[in-house]
């Protein structure tokens, strides 16, 4: 769900073997057949309709699946989950190209749509299945992300958004000498500036952890915030070199890796998430998503250290899904109805409750139950409030076709320059090139 | 199943069948002969039709979509050899080959070396020779990923156990990840482990064919260890040492999971932030699995394959020359 870093968490984890790649190649495919074997009549052996809907991560559905059944005695929901967003993004286009075994709904994470937006046709137009009433219901932009610039097709209707907030350890800023309070912490840093100084500040007292894990983050929030594009303009023109917003979020960037605010430790690698126990660093740009990683790498003696304040800037988000029905799907009618279900405003109430995941849907974000959400692991910060107010001040951002392999370029590049590998020209230069050699 | 039960059935009842009555001479039981003759093709059958499915056909098809823009899944045009030629332009793709080669060179030539002398040391009389025999092949039963894993804490820039004995040499940290020769070294120090004691234990199989008398007349002549392990044992056991360089250079050029669980990350498939250790496999995963750019992915698995190919025909030649 989570765009960049969630996209990304199974590479990161052992990816065994060409031999490995191969079996996973070879069930992938005999699990498509399998599964196209089982749904060929659509029937369970009690005669429901069973609709099969293909996850990754966590989205916390079972109770809606438990409420759709019971009001649908002919339906049975079966989920499917990898738990991997890295493995489930190349299963799905082996599903997608094969034509069987992506099931009747499908979890497409941000970047996966931007790429699949380039082929509509491959899924059922939500629009000819009583969609477009519903258009009020979302945040503007989450809602256009999933249309054809045309308006005429309608690909995938919104789950959650990576609202961002900004985690940071109070002890460790404590030792610092910095204010602990939630709100004094994020006056500090209304924007990036406010955030470069405090870091200054808690450098200088050498408390021995860094300010921030990596500057490829940091990097990816400021950028989100600058312009309503990035490296592509709407019509898809690759404009990294000329889009006054990149280079503004990459040179504030490098201005904090020669502050000496970095960590360089990569996300997702086990120092990483050794450094939430230990508290190698003392803040990171956290999308709600994140806040479940936290939790689970820090532990419960973490409980109480962690809070969280606003992000710098006006708000940000980073990744979010959807739920969308392949063309093959042999009921789309009723998959249609059950994505239009667990994307509905209770549904992303009841996800955000059960694992977080920030709703999309207005009436879930304003609701009650969201606003006055406290978790008590990051000393009961309001984070149904933060991560709402985050959501409600930005402006939507255009992502291209080759999104995501153009970030990967720019992040290892900003890695180089925290190496010391690479000066500023010569890393800026080796991003450009990359991302225009990928356009070939 | 059936031909082989049919076999002796058929034996048994055709000399007393009659011929048929309007035939005008006798046929040699032609059921009874095709099974004579296609029993031993059944019996091999299953390796081929294996092979075919899961080894030819892949391999033709990944030819066939490396001829094609085949992007996010989706068949596109035919663009005949537009990958290939832009492959061969793309400095990414010799930067990978330059890396695979590299490791393969500064992983196989020590660890070959390695093997040779442990196997002559094992191949002599010992205390609990069983135990010490098993002993080297444990590496191989862990996992690639246990390995990758623990090998990834020993060569941590922070807290890692090499940077650790190098201090107490004096030597400053060393960033592993972020130096080419660095990484290197680090990746063949996980190949080396893993593979030297299956090495050896090919090469101790050898050893023990060659005839005690050369060593025994080889002493008298007064030559010692040494000697005697490089003028009798490795001539000796040339066709092992010709297997191993093969299967290890085969094993090199397709090196993908240590240097994956080595680069950690988010970004892991690159290899280092400036593809420092970034082998073909990688480079090909990369392509087709990150970028969802099939067509360019297949041609890079092609080359790959013949590159394979190439290298262990050169390396066959050489091994074979020497002596």
């Amino acid at each position: 769900m989570g765009q960049i870093q969630r996209r990304t968490e199974g590479r990161a984890r052992p990816l065994t073997g060409r031999r490995r790649l191969a079996a996973a190649v070879a069930i992938g495919a005999s699990m498509a057949v399998l599964s196209a074997c089982g749904s060929d009549d659509g029937t369970s052996g009690s005669g429901k309709t069973v609709l099969v809907v293909k996850t990754f991560s966590q989205f916390g559905y079972e109770d809606l699946y438990k409420q759709y059944e019971a009001a649908h005695p002919d339906i049975e929901i079966r989920e499917e989950n990898i738990s991997q967003l890295g493995d489930y993004a190349p299963k799905l286009q082996q599903w997608m190209a094969s034509g069987q075994g992506a099931g009747d709904v499908v979890a497409l994470e941000e970047g996966i749509l931007t790429q699949f937006m380039q082929r509509p046709d491959a899924f059922v137009n939500l629009l000819d299945h009583g969609a477009a009433p519903l258009r009020k219901n979302y945040l503007d932009w989450k809602w256009h992300q999933a249309l054809t610039p045309d308006g005429k097709t309608l690909v995938g209707l919104g789950t959650d958004v990576g609202a961002q907030g900004m985690c940071y350890r109070k002890d460790l800023f404590k030792k610092a000498g910095l204010p602990t309070d939630r709100e004094k912490v994020g006056a500090l840093w209304q924007d990036w500036d406010g955030y470069l100084s405090v870091g200054k500040k808690f450098t200088a007292a050498r408390t021995g952890a860094h300010f921030f894990d990596s500057a490829g983050s940091i990097y990816q929030n400021m950028l989100m915030q600058q312009s309503d594009h990035t490296y592509y303009t709407k019509d898809n023109k690759l404009v990294i070199d000329s889009n006054p917003a990149v280079r503004t979020a990459w040179d504030k960037t490098v201005e904090m890796i020669d502050a000496g605010l970095s960590g360089n430790i990569a996300a997702w690698s086990p120092q990483w998430n050794a450094g939430f126990k230990k508290g190698t660093f003392a803040t990171i740009p956290c999308p709600s998503w994140m806040l479940g990683t936290i939790k689970k790498q820090a532990g419960d003696a973490g409980a109480g250290k962690w809070d969280v304040a606003r992000v710098p800037g006006n708000g940000a988000v980073r990744g979010g899904s959807f739920l969308a029905v392949p063309r093959q799907s042999k009921h789309p009618e009723q998959a249609a109805e059950l994505a239009k279900f667990l994307t509905s405003a209770k549904g992303q109430t009841a996800a955000f409750k059960g694992k977080g995941n920030f709703p999309s849907a207005l009436a879930a974000i304003d609701s009650d139950d969201v606003r006055s959400y406290r978790d008590p692991y990051f000393s009961d910060a309001p984070v149904g409030r933060i991560f709402g107010d985050s959501v409600k001040a930005l402006r939507p951002v255009y992502l291209g076709p080759q999104n995501n392999p153009i970030n990967d370029a720019v992040s290892n590049s900003l890695t180089a320059i925290e190496q010391h590998k690479l000066s500023d020209a010569a890393a800026w230069k080796k991003a450009v090139s990359e991302a225009k050699r990928l356009e070939d | 199943m059936t031909t082989t039960t049919r076999l002796p059935h058929a034996g048994r009842t055709s000399p007393r069948a009659p011929a048929p009555p309007d035939a005008p001479s006798p046929r040699p039981r032609p059921l009874a002969r095709l099974a004579a003759r296609g029993t031993p093709y059944l019996f091999i059958a299953p390796f081929f039709v294996l092979f075919a499915v899961f080894g030819l056909y892949p391999l033709l098809y990944t030819a066939w979509v490396s001829l094609h823009e085949w992007k996010m899944g989706m068949k596109g045009d035919f663009v005949g050899l537009d990958n290939y030629s832009k492959l061969f332009g793309d400095p990414d793709f010799w930067n990978a080959l330059v890396n695979t080669v590299g490791m393969l060179v500064m992983a196989t030539v020590p660890q070959l070396l390695l093997a040779l002398v442990v196997a002559s040391m094992l191949n002599q009389r010992l205390r609990g020779m069983t135990f010490l025999r098993l002993g080297i092949l444990l590496p191989i039963v862990t996992s690639v990923a246990a390995v990758g894993i623990v090998f990834s804490q020993l060569f941590d820039r922070d807290a890692g156990m090499a940077n650790g004995l190098l201090h107490l040499v004096g030597i400053g940290p060393v960033d592993w990840r972020a130096e080419r020769w660095s990484s290197w070294a680090a990746i063949s120090t996980m190949v080396d482990w893993r593979w030297t004691g299956y090495n050896s234990l090919i090469y101790l199989a050898a050893m023990q064919a060659v005839p005690k008398e050369l060593y025994e007349a080889a002493s008298i002549d007064g030559a010692g260890r040494v000697r005697q392990l490089f003028a009798i044992t490795v001539p000796m056991i040339r066709p092992a040492v010709i297997f191993t360089v093969i299967s290890s250079t085969i094993a090199g050029l397709q090196l993908f999971t240590e240097p994956l669980i080595f680069a950690q990350g988010s970004n892991a498939i690159s290899g280092g932030s400036l593809r420092q250790f970034q082998t073909m496999s990688m480079f090909m995963f990369e392509k087709a699995f990150r970028n969802f750019d099939y067509g360019y992915g297949s041609a890079v698995a092609w080359m790959i394959f013949l590159i394979i190919i190439v290298l262990t025909v050169v390396n066959f030649l050489i091994v074979r020359r020497t002596r």
